[in-house]
């Protein structure tokens, strides 16, 4: 069994409530930042750590912290970001609905070490449950002295206030995020400046996934050394990942970072294998945008090791035979699933969600759907996989913010890894809509279970 | 002012209870940034009237001191806001991806037919209608959907427990 960090007592009954939280160790962090450590150990403790961001772009969060400007008489702002959109990804939404209080013990360690008065939570406006959820959870721990003035008193004053979004996968994005909760469109703002300068209403500001904030908890309690000895490499600690698709046991599972992957698909202690007995095709492995691999790429690299969960491991190989941690979004595909479908439904997705500043993503996202499209329903041309990738790569690294990469992407790695398959689907239009192309070469290389037997 | 076609406009008035919420969401920030207040207080007014007519959004707007032109920006910008009136139970179904790997698809047909309405449409009782909406961020317990304006979520989906969903919804409803 891997060690728990953030998930330890996410059976005990009643965890969601001040009172068993608090029994079960709860905001003894809170205590030992605020009473024997200043903000600036803090800091140290968590770049010590080794965390890194877990919402996607895995950026170490204690040097984000550290680039956080302090001019003199600016207020400073802490926002987690709870707008967890990435298909594939539903990690935060658990840690929110059934264990609140760890996020906001993590918001209340954060703010102190960013020196902020004043934090919000901004949670996608799906997740209202959850919205409750929080508010009643800060309405507890303000109760207990934990919030508001004068915390503990130490003379640190800290209110917190969760904020809806309006459902747009887009304010995500830090800077999109910001502008909506200054009540505006999520349009990212170019960079720099970057908020850590200029961020909520101009003044310097954090923005933090859910999930980072959380795992200050237990870096501050145990310390950034004790932190950082779980992992491998740079990849330090624990990360949730969220396992969808199908599997015997979807569901959110924390790992040390470092469990193989096939370990991870095919151990009960994780997913428990393929739903019924079926074999794997391919894996998204970090949320919708990273690069899909088939399945012989996804269990081993192109150097015949057994791949990781880890940051360095599943980037091995680049995006020729690698993919990405990402948001730890783990899609599983059998061998019924068809790659140009789901390519398809992925680039729909993105053009719908493309807040249409930048004309590559706004056209490009448009005729990427629209490509797939005819390609998936029959009507398509053999160039017409080279134009996708043209256009996808037109797109990427031309837009203000990630989500041109994050459309251009999965196409990109759809069409490098499983061309044939597209090929099948113009050459024989008339079976491409009846059946599915199945496995072909990139079968998943472990023996059939009834082999083994 | 925004166009919406074949929609008719009447005059609103808010509750008490609304504007007390008004109130409230602005003291969150500080000082002359009453606009943050806009997404939240588009919630609470939806979740009121059923829909943002254009002087539900003026009324907003003028609450909040700004232009209505601000308002409409935004509401047209976000898709959880409705610019017409929807059924009184609005089913969204998420259909990407991983909802769709676990029969997401089947799950909206199933929807379109029982209802016997086509997306974005009103049953004639005025009870429901549905749409596909993107990711909920639930996809280890798709196929889902949730329905406003509570947003309470129904999980792994099959056809047998949408047919129980709406009949208990109906039930409710002529209660």
């Amino acid at each position: 069994m891997g060690r728990k960090l953030l998930l330890e007592h996410i059976n005990v009954p009643g965890i969601n409530t001040f009172d068993v939280y608090r029994s079960k160790g709860g905001y003894a962090a809170v205590e030992k930042a605020l009473k024997t450590l200043t903000p600036d150990e803090v800091v140290e403790e968590v770049k010590k750590s080794g965390l890194r961001g877990r919402g996607g772009a895995g950026f170490p969060t204690g040097m984000k912290w550290s680039f956080l400007a302090k001019p003199e008489g600016v207020p400073r702002y802490l926002v987690c970001n709870a707008d967890e959109s990435e298909p594939g990804t539903f990690k935060d939404r658990y840690l929110m609905t059934h264990i609140p209080h760890l996020l906001i013990e993590g918001m209340i360690i954060a703010s102190f070490a960013l020196g902020a008065k004043t934090s919000y939570i901004y949670v996608r406006g799906e997740m209202m449950p959850q919205i409750r959820i929080l508010e009643k959870a800060i309405a507890e721990a303000k109760n207990a002295g934990f919030l508001g003035k004068n915390i503990l008193g130490t003379g640190y004053d800290l209110e917190l206030y969760v904020q809806p979004g309006g459902g747009a996968y887009i304010c995500g994005e830090e800077t999109a995020l910001i502008e909506s909760l200054e009540g505006k469109r999520g349009n990212p703002r170019i960079k720099p400046p970057f908020p850590a300068i200029a961020g909520l209403y101009g003044c310097p500001t954090v923005v933090n996934n859910v999930e980072s904030i959380a795992a200050t908890v237990p870096i501050i309690r145990d310390g950034g050394d004790e932190y950082a000895k779980i992992g491998i490499g740079r990849s330090t600690g624990t990360k949730l990942i969220s396992a969808s698709g199908n599997l015997n046991k979807p569901g959110v599972y924390e790992i040390e970072l470092g469990v193989p992957v096939e370990e991870f698909i095919y151990s009960d202690e994780y997913c428990g294998g393929i739903a019924n007995g079926k074999r794997l095709k391919a894996v998204v492995a970090g949320g919708s945008s990273v690069p899909i691999l088939p399945a012989n790429l996804i269990l081993k690299t192109i150097n015949n090791e057994s791949r990781l969960m880890s940051y360095e491991s599943l980037s091995d190989g680049g995006f020729a035979t690698g993919s990405m941690m990402g948001s730890g979004g783990f899609i599983a595909f059998d061998e019924d699933q068809c790659i140009v479908r789901n390519t398809w439904n992925f680039a729909r997705f993105y053009h719908h969600e493309s807040c249409g500043q930048c004309s590559p993503c706004r056209e490009g996202t448009g005729w990427m759907e629209k490509v797939l499209h005819r390609l998936e329903h029959g009507h398509g041309k053999l160039s017409d996989m080279d134009l996708l990738v043209d256009v996808s790569k037109k797109i990427e690294g031309n837009t203000i913010c990630p989500l041109g990469d994050a459309a251009a992407w999965p196409v990109a790695s759809a069409i490098r890894h499983f061309r044939d398959e597209f090929e099948w689907h113009v050459t024989n239009p008339t079976e491409a809509v009846s059946r599915n192309y199945g496995l072909s070469h990139y079968a998943d290389p472990l023996s059939k279970p009834e082999e083994v037997a | 002012m925004l166009r919406v076609e074949n929609v008719t406009h009447e005059p609103v008035e808010f509750s008490a209870a609304l504007l007390s919420k008004f109130a409230d969401l602005v003291s969150r920030y500080p000082e002359g940034r009453q606009k943050s207040a806009l997404l939240p207080a588009l919630h609470e007014t939806q979740a009121e009237l059923g829909w943002l007519s254009v002087p539900a959004m003026d009324k907003v707007a003028a609450y909040l001191k700004i232009e209505p032109i601000e308002v409409y920006e935004v509401a047209s910008f976000y898709t959880m806001y409705f610019l017409r009136p929807q059924g009184k139970y609005m089913l969204e179904v998420c259909r990407t991806g991983p909802c769709c790997l676990v029969g997401a698809e089947k799950i909206m047909d199933h929807i379109e037919q029982t209802l016997g309405v086509k997306e974005g449409d009103v049953t004639p009782d005025g009870l429901f209608s549905w749409r596909g909406v993107e990711c909920l961020a639930a996809c280890g317990f798709g196929p889902v959907l949730q329905i406003g304006p509570e947003y309470t979520f129904y999980e792994n989906l099959t056809t047998e427990s949408v047919d129980k969903l709406i009949s208990d919804l109906k039930a409710k409803a002529n209660n």
